[in-house]
């Protein structure tokens, strides 16, 4: 096996598995803070997918530009949904939440294929099946480009975090809740904020995951279990470990399609996954609860 | 509250049962005035809804078509398979309990496999319209009929039609890589290759990598470099339609540009979708499959009906589809007209007696072996040429010349 099948294979794993991380960064980052599992995230961001279809067969609109109307109606989206209907079940069992975001996953793949049939959709740019050359390797353009916007949300996500006074508010919520109510914090507000972020996040995956495949309503469970799987990999509630987590799940499938059998892929990240838990049960980069 | 039954009541109920038994062994009151009531089971969405509509298409217009050829009613009872192996068992015994006096479909070995274990359970006569896997022919069931090739006789007649169109072209390319889905479907192929290529002396080439994947996988990335890093002079491939979109994009990304893209038998590159994803990376495909014979007086008669429904549509671009589960409903009509009953071992007796000589497909007449296959299904070498699924081979079919190596095909 030559060597340059195996740097192609890799360099396509890391570019997927950034992708990957920023679509496991929203459910991270909601986690993180609300402490609630969206187990619609997948379903929100085939939705995102089919918006920024929508945008560019109606205006011809880059998927990378429609990111922008895309992502602000998603914050108000989902803004509107932990405002009106996951807040009242914060303080309710588990077994609550779970089922209002699996009844809410439900409505969604249900109402796409209303709207949109089974049918697969897609875009098709100038860019899409063109490759970058370096030598004998080949670095996919609509792949590198997803990637890019992968590692630009993360940053500018991080750099909201750390840095800005609402992003420092949401940290503290997470931190402690009493606490930050004590302090004076419209904690709910916040939770609705951090919602709307990370729908966002989602936002911006479905934009960069629409160039990489083509979407059907049927992608939804797929990405939702996909994301559950990098996060808890990398560790739930950890930006980073969202990140390193899509990384290590791209390239673990990636060569294990190569050195083993590309129909086991997903048999590697699920057996990753079982590693962690066995050896890490907080992720790589999670905190110990 | 209960209704208790009074002796007039239950003496009229008793006389209305011993007349309906008496009459039942003739089939007078079954046979006349009722429809035929065909469960159509089709993977209409999901990973296959693409090809499940197309075949769909072939299923609405068999009503009309039939009415006007045999004086039969036919009542279709829909249901969609979802792309499920599990959806179809559930469907065919919701079919079955809500009345259904056939099945037909469903476009899957996996599917078709469950929904013959639930036909036999419930004694219900299933015509499969298409699906490949010889098993399902080999169990010795009573109520399972297939009109189409099996895996084997699609790899042995996809094959042979290669080595034609090498000896067609005058080219003789040394090495394929093989990648296959590893379905059901897919599975059944490798065997029906490995068995039939080491026999085949006259092929020019030898397979140099086997390469499996998953037929709803959303990434050919590793699959595609993998077969790209084989050098392998053509791509020999059993796909399924989203599968081969996918796979065609990933060639192109790749830079990789062999001799040709063949498929000893399967679906997806003469399929409608693939054209409209794909536009110009369609072309030079090529297909070895079971194909309509579109100077058939029966194919006219469909074509009519096809355009009458599908004004903007043409048939030529669901032929397989629609063809094969077309006949399909043709069979059970056909059974039901001589048998004059929906009584299924009656219905069933009257499939096996089937012998339809005026038929859409390429091949022999309709009749089935004592295993339920219906035997002498021809292919035809089937390219994309200008946007549109062209016979090449046979000579005697053909409409183009076939081209091969592709235009785009550029030496590793």
């Amino acid at each position: 096996m030559s060597w340059d099948l195996v740097v192609n294979v890799v360099i396509a794993g890391v570019l997927t598995g950034l992708v990957y991380g920023l679509m496991a960064l929203g459910l991270s980052v909601i986690f993180g803070v609300v402490r609630v599992v969206n187990f619609a995230h997948g379903e929100m961001m085939t939705i995102a997918m089919y918006a920024t279809v929508m945008l560019f067969a109606a205006l011809k609109l880059d998927p990378f530009l429609a990111v922008l109307p895309v992502a602000a109606a998603f914050f108000a989206f989902g803004y509107a949904l932990q405002a009106g209907l996951i807040n009242p079940f914060i303080t309710r069992p588990e077994h609550s939440q779970f089922m209002l975001l699996l009844a809410v996953a439900i409505v969604m793949v249900n109402a796409l294929l209303t709207v949109f049939g089974p049918d697969a959709r897609n875009v098709q740019v100038d860019y899409q099946l063109e490759s970058f050359e370096l030598g004998p390797i080949l670095f996919d353009r609509a792949r590198v480009y997803a990637a890019g916007a992968a590692v630009l949300a993360t940053a500018a996500l991080f750099a909201f975090f750390r840095f800005s006074l609402t992003g420092k508010a949401i940290r503290a919520c997470a931190d402690n809740y009493l606490g930050a109510r004590v302090a004076g914090l419209d904690v709910k507000r916040l939770y609705a904020l951090t919602f709307g972020i990370g729908s966002i996040c989602v936002a911006v995956a479905g934009g960069a995951m629409v160039l990489l495949v083509d979407v059907t309503p049927a992608l939804g469970p797929y990405y939702t279990l996909l994301a559950f799987v990098i996060v808890i990999v990398g560790g739930l509630g950890s930006m980073p470990g969202a990140l390193l987590g899509g990384i290590l799940i791209g390239v673990s499938e990636a060569l294990a399609g190569l050195f083993i059998a590309p129909s086991a892929k997903s048999m590697f990240s699920f057996g990753l996954l079982i590693l962690v838990l066995l050896l890490r049960p907080q992720g790589l980069l999670g905190k110990r609860p | 509250m209960t209704q208790r039954t009074n002796r007039r009541q239950f003496n009229q109920a008793v006389a209305g049962l011993g007349a309906a038994a008496a009459l039942a062994p003739f089939g007078i009151v079954r046979a006349q005035a009722q429809k035929l009531k065909v469960g159509v089971l089709l993977p209409r969405s999901g990973v296959q809804g693409f090809i499940g509509q197309s075949c769909q298409k072939g299923a609405d217009l068999a009503p009309g078509v039939i009415k006007q050829m045999l004086g039969v009613d036919i009542e279709l009872m829909n249901a969609d398979t979802e792309s499920s192996v599990d959806t179809a068992r559930t469907r065919a015994e919701r079919l079955v309990q809500e009345g259904a006096h056939v099945l037909v479909g469903p476009f899957d070995s996996g599917a078709a496999a469950a929904i013959a274990q639930v036909a036999e359970q419930r004694g219900v006569p299933f015509v499969i319209n298409i699906a490949a896997a010889p098993q399902i022919t080999e169990q010795g069931y009573k109520f399972v009929f297939r009109n189409f090739q099996t895996g084997p006789d699609i790899a042995r007649n996809g094959l042979a039609l290669i080595g034609d169109l090498f000896q067609a072209t005058n080219t003789a390319p040394r090495t394929a890589v093989f990648m296959h889905v590893n379905d059901t479907f897919g599975q059944a192929m490798l065997k029906g290759i490995s068995a039939f290529m080491p026999r085949m002396t006259q092929l020019p080439f030898k397979i140099v990598d086997t390469i499996s994947y998953d037929p709803a996988a959303k990434d050919l990335t590793v699959e595609v470099s993998k077969a790209k890093a084989s050098n392998a002079d053509f791509l020999l491939l059993v796909c399924r339609l989203n599968d081969a979109i996918i796979l065609r994009r990933e060639m192109v990304k790749q830079r990789w540009n062999p001799m040709g893209i063949i498929s000893p038998g399967s679906p997806g590159m003469y399929e409608e979708q693939y054209y409209k994803a794909l536009g110009k990376l369609s072309e030079y495909s090529i297909s070895n499959v079971p194909w309509y014979n579109p100077n058939a007086k029966l194919t006219k008669i469909v074509e009519k009906a096809f355009l009458k429904q599908n004004p903007k549509d043409k048939l030529v671009f669901h032929g397989l589809n629609a063809g094969f589960t077309f006949e399909a409903i043709l069979i059970a009509a056909d059974a039901f007209k001589r048998a004059r009953s929906t009584d299924p071992k009656t219905l069933a007796d009257a499939i096996r007696q089937t012998n339809i000589t005026e038929k859409m497909m390429l091949g022999a007449p309709i009749k089935f072996n004592a295993k339920g296959q219906v035997e002498g299904i021809g292919s035809a070498c089937v390219q994309n040429l200008n946007l549109t699924p062209t016979v090449v081979l046979p000579a005697a079919a053909a409409t183009a010349k076939p081209v091969f190596p592709a235009p785009y095909f550029k030496r590793a």
